[in-house]
């Protein structure tokens, strides 16, 4: 499959690796010897930490300042239908590679799965390989293939390890998520036939059509809504966002991190990649429609958020919340608004992600995830409560941590094409202080009672775990300027590709500085 | 030197750093120390800027130390830098200064508690926080401080968080101030928007220059004002304040007295020719917020118990008259009774700390009394704090309030004549609560007994850590007020100082108001001088009877019937949006599985293998069709 004339020149194909070793992990986990289970854990952990270093490796290398797909790896695959192995990446998904990447280790290695741990290995890996094929993809079928693969394990990783509740709610992920996908198949097969008209054959390929496919506007008009409603389940929006509490919170643990981290920004990614890319005129017609929703879930993911019972099931309407926000950014089109979508789809990974990690902390302590039950931690682990509040200070988007500087320019971008939403959903950030707040309240402070008493202090393979979120939840709010220099490029290639409309520098000449 | 600047945020962010992980190893009192150490050497530095500024000429008196590039995207790009200039150093010497003396006094005020490293970090990283907010040379720097110090105000104000009530203050402190930053946000989308920029320098140029709508200024100027107004405590988000006396008394002293509650007017007085720029009205829309504030808080000053109640209602009070006087175009009297204020205001809170350390907690003045002689440096310095707050001549807040009443005064007769009135209320609460606490007799020991703790309760002084403080401030609060003298241009030296940051936005006092000023003193120390007499009538010679209607101690039922509400009909709302949730949109999806299994289980019947049934079937079906094309040739 490489071509020779790749190894002679250098190139190592990287994205394909990141994409082929987590399968390849998975199968060899999957055929492994159940009876030594120290052994599997190790190939997962070293599967995982082999594709996080060449995630890692691939950000080193990536060229900051560049718009275009680099690294680009494409073979043909299935040649009649102008299908090929197109694999790339851009600004836009460079960061959600780097962090799955990262993320699937530390799930790996911090979380317990208490039992059948040799095929819940199996199903992360190959989960990760469907999400790095997702992300990495330029080539539709590639694309839903791999959209698709990342369904099957998230069902019966909930299925298999959730909660007492897992077989309702991952039935429900997973009828959602195929009625979405069934309206993107449709889609892009129609995409493919109608395109052969303005393109001249039948292809697959992303740039080739995004590039040369000529929709008549009513045309692209369905195509659009087919590959929204595929990522608006998948974010996911309101009113199609109730798999996601019940899946969330039934979830394992690892589970949860990873559908929060990674799996709902491929509907965002989605978004971006597929809809504005692809049919920029059919997105722009219908921005009203997804400006409202996307304001509508800011306030009620935040609303249901705050009354919500159960610790886990409050973070889940959060996202909802938090995810509305990206939306929002990805529709007011302004550089500055999908620039903080795209940092904010990063952030969100790390800062639920984390959230996700602790409340599985306290639930493997305590048992329980209802708030009622918890009381008084912060007197009895005050390092346990010092670095949840850190989390949750993210999550609310105070500045200097991460969570503020996407929202802050997802907001300040889309106050200029997007007014009054944009003020609707700035009273979302206030809200956001509400239901986190009044959470650690209950659950932090106050006098422990006898069953919180015993309550353990953050273990130091916990802390090694979280120490990674932390650091970048600092790093990224202090100094997002390394990121947004590589995540700009591509996104005003985006918005001239296009053709929306970009706030450009006023020009002031009372006052300026020299 | 100028360019050291960057030096005086950092040395108590390093303060916060070190104690944040060694502070269980230094233990108490070395973390109180260091702390106090980081915040006073930002002062030393403070000091050499001041001095390295004050050798330049005024036009040269603004320096601008970009560090790094925070948010550069597209047409907006924003550094994190600092500006200096004659406004930014005030703020910093008054915060570094009374905020080193303040946690000098904290480390005999902690000492014991088992937090006390904690409580240094928070109080680092708050200093840190404020400076930030007062160097920022564009709006986000600023706003990063300003959420910083909501941030420790959270942190400091839950700081006994095993205390319920305590627990839910720092979250109503925190909540509420968002209500205010969702303004503060939105300015800065405006000046975006409008300007293009988010630094100071743009935003007032572009006023100055009027390459911004008058109507884009205005939107700009009021919705920093709702961020102001959370901040710092003014109607009708004031709410907060009160609530946030559960925290330790240094933190009442420093953040809700001295700095934190005063960054919405140095924000007011930094965007001054946007505020001189904008609709007339708004400035008069800014007035009347804070007179009617003012006054507001003052009526409930009157008839609280809460010894720390009394102060905070009075710092709302006192917060009201700095935005009288930000609305009445005088910035220079505003920074003047800010600084005034810190003075008096931090050294009262910490006098109250003193007593509540000597009672052993007790809060509540109805069970205190003669304490003068128990504690006669508290004592003392209390009593400079009061007559300074009350108005009386020569102390600080004489001048710095006096000035604020004359820019009334000029702006209308009416907004001068309720800030007397608040003059004189403050006078006469004040003399209450002087009254109350160390005069008359002494009454905890009817409480002791009520308690069951019988003669346990010994009131002492405090020890000298605490002590030193409450001297210094007594001293700038008896002399502040030589920082600007009202008797010529030379003798008014903040004003002279400010001139560069607030000239061409600053009120030029009309001929006819300044032929009266020292008639307009004169009224004004009367109403003090009233104000305490009649207190003294009351309280003391029990001439009068005392008027302190529920209505008042229950602060006009304001809070009360928002926390009524928030409970009752908003969270019921909140719920409702639950209820829907799960019935409605989670009910639709459960509906159509039903539906679909319903509708599979009514067609599974028919799949029974019987040919019979088949058979039938297929019969009834000829005959439906037979019976179709019959009616339809029947028809036609």
């Amino acid at each position: 499959m490489i071509a020779a004339s790749e190894l002679a020149a250098g190139h190592f194909p990287i994205l394909t690796a990141i994409v082929v070793v987590p399968a390849v992990g998975a199968l060899a986990v999957a055929l492994m010897s159940k009876r030594r289970p120290e052994f599997v854990k190790l190939t997962a952990i070293l599967v995982s930490v082999f594709t996080a270093a060449l995630s890692v490796w691939m950000l080193a290398s990536f060229k900051s300042g560049e718009a275009d797909f680099q690294f680009v790896s494409k073979h043909e695959w299935i040649k009649t239908w102008g299908i090929s192995w197109h694999l790339g990446v851009d600004g836009i998904s460079l960061f959600l590679v780097v962090i799955t990447g990262i993320l699937f280790p530390l799930c790996i290695v911090g979380v317990d799965p208490q039992h059948d741990e040799k095929p819940y290995l199996a199903w992360l890996l190959l989960l990760e390989a469907g999400v790095m094929g997702s992300f990495l993809s330029l080539d539709l079928f590639l694309f839903f293939i791999s959209f698709e693969i990342v369904l099957v394990p998230m069902y019966f990783l909930i299925g298999g390890w959730g909660h007492e509740n897992r077989v309702y709610a991952a039935t429900k992920f997973f009828i959602f998520t195929m009625f979405g996908s069934a309206f993107m198949l449709v889609g892009i097969i129609a995409t493919v036939f109608i395109a052969r008209g303005s393109v001249g054959h039948i292809t697959f390929d992303l740039v080739e059509l995004a590039t040369k496919a000529n929709f008549a506007s009513s045309t692209a008009r369905w195509l659009f809504f087919a590959f929204a409603i595929a990522f608006a389940v998948k974010v996911p929006m309101f009113p199609l966002h109730t798999w996601l509490p019940d899946a969330h919170t039934q979830a394992p643990t690892a589970g949860s991190v990873v559908l929060a981290a990674v799996m709902l920004k491929l509907g965002t990614y989605g978004f971006l990649r597929f809809g504005l890319y692809l049919f920029p005129s059919a997105a722009r017609h219908s921005r009203a429609i997804f400006l409202t929703l996307a304001v509508v879930g800011i306030l009620y993911g935040a609303i249901a958020a705050t009354m919500q019972k159960d610790l886990k099931r409050l973070v889940a309407y959060s996202s909802v919340a938090h995810l509305g926000f990206i939306v929002l950014g990805t529709f007011a089109f302004t550089s500055q608004a999908l620039t903080g979508s795209v940092l904010q789809m990063i952030n969100h990974a790390v800062s639920t992600g984390a959230l996700f990690l602790l409340v599985g902390m306290i639930y493997e302590r305590r048992h329980t995830r209802e708030i009622a039950k918890l009381k008084g931690l912060q007197k009895v682990a005050p390092v346990f409560a010092g670095v949840f509040m850190i989390v949750m200070l993210s999550s609310i988007g105070v500045p200097g941590l991460n969570g503020f500087v996407g929202e802050f320019l997802i907001l300040i971008g889309s106050f200029v094409t997007a007014r009054w939403w944009t003020v609707v959903a700035t009273s979302g950030v206030i809200l956001a202080a509400v239901y986190l707040l009044w959470a650690y309240q209950r659950v932090f402070h106050g006098e422990p009672d006898e069953d919180n008493r015993t309550f353990a202090e953050l273990r130091s393979k916990e802390g090694m775990v979280l120490l990674p979120f932390v650091v970048a939840i600092v790093f990224c709010g202090i100094y997002p300027k390394p990121l947004i220099d590589r995540i700009q490029p591509s996104v005003k290639a985006l918005i001239t590709h296009g053709g929306y409309y970009d706030p450009q520098p006023v020009v002031n000449k009372v006052g300026e500085q020299p | 030197m100028l360019d050291a600047v960057w030096l005086i945020p950092a040395l108590p962010l390093a303060g916060f750093l070190i104690i944040l992980v060694f502070g269980r190893r230094l233990g108490e009192p070395k973390a109180g120390y260091l702390a106090t150490l980081m915040t006073a050497s930002a002062f030393v530095v403070g000091v050499g800027v001041l001095v390295k500024l004050l050798s330049l000429p005024e036009a040269e008196r603004h320096h601008v130390r970009r560090l790094f590039t925070w948010l550069p995207v597209g047409a907006l790009k924003v550094d994190l830098s600092f500006l200096v200039d004659p406004l930014s150093i005030t703020m910093v010497l008054f915060v570094t200064g009374v905020g080193s003396l303040i946690h000098l006094y904290a480390i005999g005020y902690m000492h014991g508690d088992p937090k006390f490293s904690k409580f240094f970090i928070y109080l680092n990283l708050f200093v840190f926080s404020m400076l930030m907010l007062v160097l920022g040379e564009n709006l986000l720097v600023t706003f990063l401080g300003w959420e910083g110090v909501g941030t420790c105000s959270y942190f400091l104000v839950s700081f006994w968080q095993t205390r319920g009530s305590a627990a839910a203050a720092g979250k109503k402190a925190f909540v509420t101030n968002r209500v205010g930053d969702f303004g503060f946000m939105i300015a800065m989308f405006f000046c975006f928007n409008y300007i293009g920029s988010l630094s100071y320098s743009s935003i007032n140029g572009a006023a100055q220059g009027k390459t911004i709508a008058q109507v884009s200024a205005t939107a700009i100027v009021l919705m920093l004002f709702v961020g102001a107004c959370g901040k710092s405590a003014q109607l009708p988000l004031y709410l907060w304040l009160p609530d946030a006396m559960e925290g330790p008394t240094p933190v009442s002293a420093l953040i809700h007295a001295a700095t934190m509650v005063t960054s919405g007017v140095f924000l007011m007085t930094r965007i001054s020719p946007l505020i001189a720029y904008a609709t007339p009205w708004a400035s008069t829309l800014i007035a009347i917020i804070g007179v009617a504030t003012a006054l507001f808080a003052a009526t409930v000053a009157v008839a609280q118990n809460d010894i720390k109640k009394v102060l905070a209602y009075s710092t709302v009070s006192q917060l009201g008259y700095m935005f009288l006087a930000i609305g009445s175009h005088a910035y220079v009297a505003a920074i003047f009774h800010m600084v005034t204020h810190a003075f008096f205001k931090a050294l009262l809170f910490l006098g109250a700390g003193s007593v509540i350390h000597g009672m052993s907690d007790e809060q509540d003045m109805r069970y205190m009394g003669a304490l003068r002689k128990l504690m006669p440096i508290t004592a003392m310095t209390f009593i400079v704090g009061w007559l300074a707050i009350a108005g009386v001549p020569p102390f600080s807040g004489f001048w710095s309030k006096d000035e604020i009443l004359l820019n009334a005064f000029d702006k209308s007769p009416i907004l001068w004549a309720l800030g007397l009135v608040t003059a004189l209320l403050t006078a006469y609460y004040m003399t209450r609560q002087v009254i109350m606490v160390f005069y008359g007799k002494a009454r905890w020991h009817d409480h002791a007994a009520e308690q069951g703790a019988a003669g346990d309760l010994h009131p002492h002084e405090s020890p000298g850590t605490m002590l030193l403080p409450l001297v210094v401030l007594a001293g700038l609060a008896l002399v502040g007020g030589v920082l600007n003298l009202p008797f010529n241009h030379t003798t008014e030296r903040l004003a002279r100082w400010l001139e560069p940051v607030v000239a061409s936005g600053e009120r030029t006092i009309a001929p006819a108001s300044a032929d009266i000023k020292w008639v307009l003193a004169g009224i004004a120390t009367a109403g003090a001088l009233i104000g305490i007499g009649l207190a003294y009538l009351v309280y003391s010679r029990k001439r009068i009877t005392a008027v302190e209607p529920a209505l008042l101690a229950n602060a006009w039922y304001y809070d009360k019937g928002v926390s009524k509400f928030m409970g009752g009909p908003g969270r019921e709302s909140f719920d409702g949006v639950v209820w829907f949730d799960s019935h409605v949109v989670d009910g639709a999806v459960n509906g159509a599985g039903k539906l679909v299994q319903g509708v599979a289980g009514v067609i599974r019947k028919g799949q029974s293998g019987l040919v019979r049934t088949y058979a039938g079937l297929i019969g009834i079906g000829v005959v439906v069709l037979l019976a179709w094309f019959f009616l339809r040739g029947v028809i036609q």
